[in-house]
């Protein structure tokens, strides 16, 4: 098993405009709407749909980050800790259409976690969410409503998103996880 | 990463890279405070007991209300309440304690090295709330966040403290942590209170308040502990004020940014005078609101992973 490069540069760039026209199409427009990311790629992410988004509408949705690590079902069990993340909720969440953005979704552990965490900040009228790579293997019901790439993977297998602002370099590889 | 430590018995233990640890991770709990629901699930069903052999409110509330947050149970036993006063030793109650299956233990005693004893007796994890004239590191994490907030740095800066060094544990903890992280620290006290070979922790002593104060970017001023001054250190509260007393004209002696710290709680117009106090380059009030993240990111560093067997 070797490292693939699945999505390069202008692959994650096209996959983010559409998904941005997808939001916009989905939610008649972008009234109410508020994008949150997942620290730290999520985070990332969000604030680019946020430029799409923009380019298109020509309206500055607010962004935010929703860190779920104090709301994960793994803490007291792995013996690996999560390093805390600053949590960024820029507007009450009352009636707001959020949003969350990630990298990857894989066992959609986190998502429940982040949408327990958003939860404590109101009630928003929905969530949606938008993932850049959907590597499958679900598991907790949660679906993404956007996917910039569905990836099949096997449990051998890593999905990296690397990104310019945190890696130096955009681009999506799956490699052979570790230790596998 | 994560804090490989069963314990948080004093900052000489702590290596920098810990201490940053806890301090980044606490500036990431303090958003917690603001929220309109001040809790979040992390410590569900964990149970922690303060157990507190000397009289406290700022710092058993602040661990109270850290673990109450993060949704652990706490539980406050305070000496003159307890079997302590029926003859039990510290090592029975201690047994006793960990017999109900605590997780935590955050111990304050008048007896140096209390904690370290304590943690010894149990397997759960102890935390030292301050130990006679030894260590006091919650409170020196939450100088070091306010100071690293306030300045943005640690590195580089020079720190005054000035008061009865010889019985602060506060002092301690602080000489510990700042120079760790890079500070230069003075301390500043009468004669008296000035223990022999405090230097050795890494730090400068002089016994002239105003020649340590000059050019410091953080004064922390100690509170003269009146229920230790029955040997008397100095002949009248009125002299002490006059030499070590920290008031707006000595202000000025330091850097025109500088910054006023105190434990707590304050003795008005002994160690520092009401317009310092209340004055804006005071963060007294910082120190108590940082005081319950840090304490937080201690629990959550402790607690909130899989033990290492």
């Amino acid at each position: 098993m070797t490292r693939r490069v699945v999505m390069d540069d202008k692959g994650i760039d096209r996959a983010l405009a559409r998904i941005a026209h997808e939001i916009i199409e989905r939610n008649r427009g972008t009234d109410k709407l508020v994008i949150l990311g997942i620290p730290t790629r999520g985070y990332e992410l969000a604030r680019r749909l946020q430029k799409k988004i923009e380019e298109i509408e020509s309206v500055s949705l607010p962004v935010g980050a929703v860190d779920a690590t104090l709301y994960r079902d793994d803490l007291g069990i792995k013996k690996d800790q999560p390093t805390l993340k600053k949590m960024d909720i820029p507007i009450p969440m009352d009636g707001r259409i959020i949003v969350m953005v990630d990298d990857v979704l894989f066992t959609g552990r986190t998502i429940r976690a982040a949408m327990n965490a958003l939860m404590d900040f109101g009630r928003p009228l929905s969530i949606q969410l938008a993932v850049l790579v959907d590597r499958g293997h679900r598991e907790l019901p949660i679906k993404a409503d956007y996917v910039g790439k569905n990836a099949p993977t096997s449990m051998k297998e890593g999905v990296k998103v690397h990104l310019m602002e945190t890696d130096g370099v955009n681009e999506v590889v799956i490699e052979p996880a570790p230790g596998a | 990463m994560r804090l490989k430590r069963k314990d948080l018995l004093g900052i000489e233990d702590l290596r920098a890279d810990e201490i940053e640890l806890i301090l980044s991770t606490a500036e990431s709990f303090k958003e917690v405070s603001d929220r309109e629901i001040k809790k979040v699930p992390t410590l569900r069903g964990k149970t922690i007991i303060n157990l507190f052999y000397e009289p406290s409110t700022r710092t058993r509330t602040s661990f109270e209300i850290a673990a109450k947050r993060m949704s652990a149970d706490a539980i406050n036993i305070s000496a003159s309440s307890s079997s302590v006063v029926k003859g039990e030793t510290l090592k029975d109650t201690a047994r006793n304690l960990e017999a109900m299956k605590p997780d935590c233990i955050v111990v304050r005693h008048s007896s140096s090295g209390t904690p370290r004893m304590l943690s010894k007796y149990v397997a759960c994890s102890v935390v030292n709330a301050g130990d006679g004239a030894h260590e006091h590191p919650s409170q020196a994490l939450l100088d070091m966040l306010t100071v690293k907030e306030k300045k943005g740095r640690i590195d580089g800066l020079s720190i005054a403290i000035v008061g009865d060094i010889a019985h602060s544990r506060v002092a301690r903890s602080n000489i510990y942590g700042f120079t760790k992280l890079g500070a230069s620290v003075i301390v500043a006290g009468p004669p008296t209170m000035m223990p022999p070979g405090i230097e050795s922790l890494g730090c400068r002593a002089t016994t002239d308040m105003e020649s340590a104060i000059k050019g410091a970017d953080v004064v922390m001023m100690l509170r003269i502990q009146t229920e230790r001054q029955k040997e008397s250190f100095f002949p009248t509260i009125r002299e002490y004020s006059r030499l070590y007393g920290l008031n707006e004209e000595r202000v000025k002696r330091a850097k025109d940014d500088v910054i006023i710290l105190h434990p707590g709680p304050i003795n008005r117009g002994v160690e520092i005078s009401p317009e310092v106090a209340d004055g804006p380059y005071s963060l007294i009030l910082d120190q108590v609101t940082n005081g319950v993240a840090v304490r937080m990111a201690i629990f959550y560093l402790l607690l909130g992973a899989a033990r290492e067997e």
